[in-house]
């Protein structure tokens, strides 16, 4: 197999240090809607003005870069242990350049690794599939998304929320009221409806690489994304929790199948600072982000 | 109506420099932006624990840990405590530099900055998402309040550090749990707890509880 470690260094180096279009555009319509002079708005013009700066400097958006997510898929014949391979020794690498803090630590000893190697870190999720390309898609979610995350179990007393689409309207309301501001709002919720607990998160995560303005499929579930969104808004938590009209900037639900005794609503929040990227090699020539020849 | 709309006509700017008087903490209110100049230190969750359990709750500090314990009571009296586990890159020439520092969620230290509040003096702490009863009752009593800065906004409040003058703890508590001593210029923060008991984040808190309720019909 080809050594491609430059290029997922390239792709660390551009989820990093910058956002996806589609998340900068949310966050300039988010400060569109805040009245001037308000702490709300104070907060998204240093976010905006921090995002331009972490591009041009080639700098990271935000210093806690997460936990790496690898959400790779493979054709016929390539080999994920190699793989794997190349991406830790691109990780050590960007690392080592300033892309990522060193962010893995042993629970036992309290040491940080320092390269961000560690046991179930970074984390891979492989999946071989038919197309005769390979895709890398990488996430960086820091721990104060990661603390606010959460997982309920339907049905859920205290809110009267039972098992039906309902009840999960009720849960994920919820989830974004007792976030506050502490996960980096204007946050991205992804969903998880189904699933065990395990696979529950997994995919919930794997809901943070749609575009914001994206349609699910799935009619019942549009709809329930974008009443999730207006309603979200309505608990004007705002940006940073200060207060303000933009709380979260989209949500994203997935269904998947759950045992007859178990029904499992998984949100995932995400920071403001979104920050996915996409590398794709096809023939030998590597693209990101679905740009054109390495570059957007 | 949201809570951040409330406040404008109040809202005022300051410039303070550490050490920072205590008069001139108690002036600031909910809502007020600061520009942060002088020396600060990092810390976070290893650090806190380590104070509380090295400094404060024990008869008397480890020998091994009186000279670090002596440079802290210097720094942190009228000083201000930064919740940030930075990126950081050494120099050619040996020394450090700020590339990306952002505030970490400063929830999780609430067990224990009400005593390093009263300890060292503080008069101020840095981080985000705010903290709860006991340390908003710590900024009351002993005269600090809690800054919040714009998580995520890292490369932002890199520019603001000026200088990395000293490193304690890099290799016990890793990169990002150190004792970083840093010298910032014009950091921006908001007043989001003040000495007189108020609490944007109870606030917010509190308001958004009742939306909650109206939108999932029932009382939470």
């Amino acid at each position: 197999m080809e050594d491609r470690v430059e290029s997922f260094v390239e792709l660390i180096r551009r989820a990093a240090t910058d956002l996806p279009a589609d998340v900068e555009m949310a966050l300039r319509a988010a400060r569109e809607r805040e009245e001037p002079g308000t702490a709300a708005a104070g907060a998204l013009d240093a976010i905006l003005q921090n995002v331009e700066l972490a591009r041009k400097r080639s700098t990271p958006i935000c210093q806690d870069t997460g936990v790496p997510l690898f959400y790779v898929h493979y054709p016929v014949g390539t080999s994920p242990r190699l793989l794997r391979s190349q991406i830790e020794r691109a990780v050590v690498e960007a690392t080592r350049r300033a892309y990522l803090r060193p962010n893995a630590v042993d629970p036992l000893t309290g040491r940080n690794s320092g390269n961000n190697l560690g046991r179930g870190f970074p984390v891979f999720h492989f999946e071989e599939w038919e197309e005769n390309f390979l895709r890398v898609d990488l996430l960086l979610k820091g721990g104060g998304s990661e603390n606010v995350s959460a997982q309920y179990k339907l049905p859920y007393a205290p809110l009267k929320a039972g098992r039906d689409l309902e009840g999960v309207r009720k849960v994920v309301l919820d989830a974004v009221y007792r976030a506050q501001g502490k996960g980096c709002a204007p946050g991205i919720l992804g969903v998880a409806i189904g699933a065990d607990r395990g696979t529950g998160y997994v995919y919930a995560k794997e809901q943070l690489f749609r575009p914001l303005d994206d349609t699910n499929p799935v009619p019942e579930l549009a709809a329930l994304e974008d009443r999730l969104l207006r309603e979200a808004n309505e608990l004007s938590i705002g940006p940073m929790g200060f207060g303000g009209k933009t709380t979260l900037l989209g949500v994203k639900i997935g269904a998947y199948h759950r045992l007859p005794a178990c029904y499992f609503v998984t949100v995932a929040y995400m920071c403001w600072a979104c920050r996915r990227a996409r590398m794709e090699v096809r023939d030998g020539v590597v693209r990101y982000n679905g740009g054109g020849d390495g570059d957007v | 109506m949201a809570w951040s709309g409330t406040m404008e006509a109040e809202m005022a700017t300051y410039e303070l420099e550490t050490p920072i008087p205590e008069g001139a903490i108690r002036a600031l209110h909910v809502g007020d932006t600061v520009y942060l100049s002088g020396l600060i230190v990092t810390g976070r969750d290893a650090a806190h624990k380590y104070m509380v359990e090295n400094f404060i709750r024990v008869e008397e500090v480890p020998e091994s840990e009186r000279a670090l314990y002596e440079e802290l009571r210097r720094l942190l009296n009228g000083g201000v405590i930064y919740h940030c586990g930075p990126v950081v890159r050494q120099r050619e020439d040996g020394r450090w530099e700020f590339v990306a520092a952002g505030p970490t969620t400063s929830i999780r230290e609430e067990p224990y900055e009400a005593d390093v509040i009263a300890h060292f003096g503080l008069r101020g702490v840095i981080g985000k998402g705010g903290m709860g009863p006991r340390t908003l009752q710590a900024c009351q009593e002993h005269g600090a309040v809690y800054f919040h800065a714009v998580g995520g906004a890292a490369s932002l409040i890199a520019d603001a550090v000026k200088e990395v003058v000293t490193v304690y703890k890099k290799e016990e508590f890793g990169i990002p749990e150190a004792f970083w001593v840093i010298r910032v210029e014009g950091f921006p923060v908001v007043v989001t707890m003040d000495t007189h008991g108020r609490s944007i984040h109870e606030q917010v808190e509190r308001s958004s509880r009742d939306a909650l309720g109206r939108l999932v019909g029932s009382a939470i």
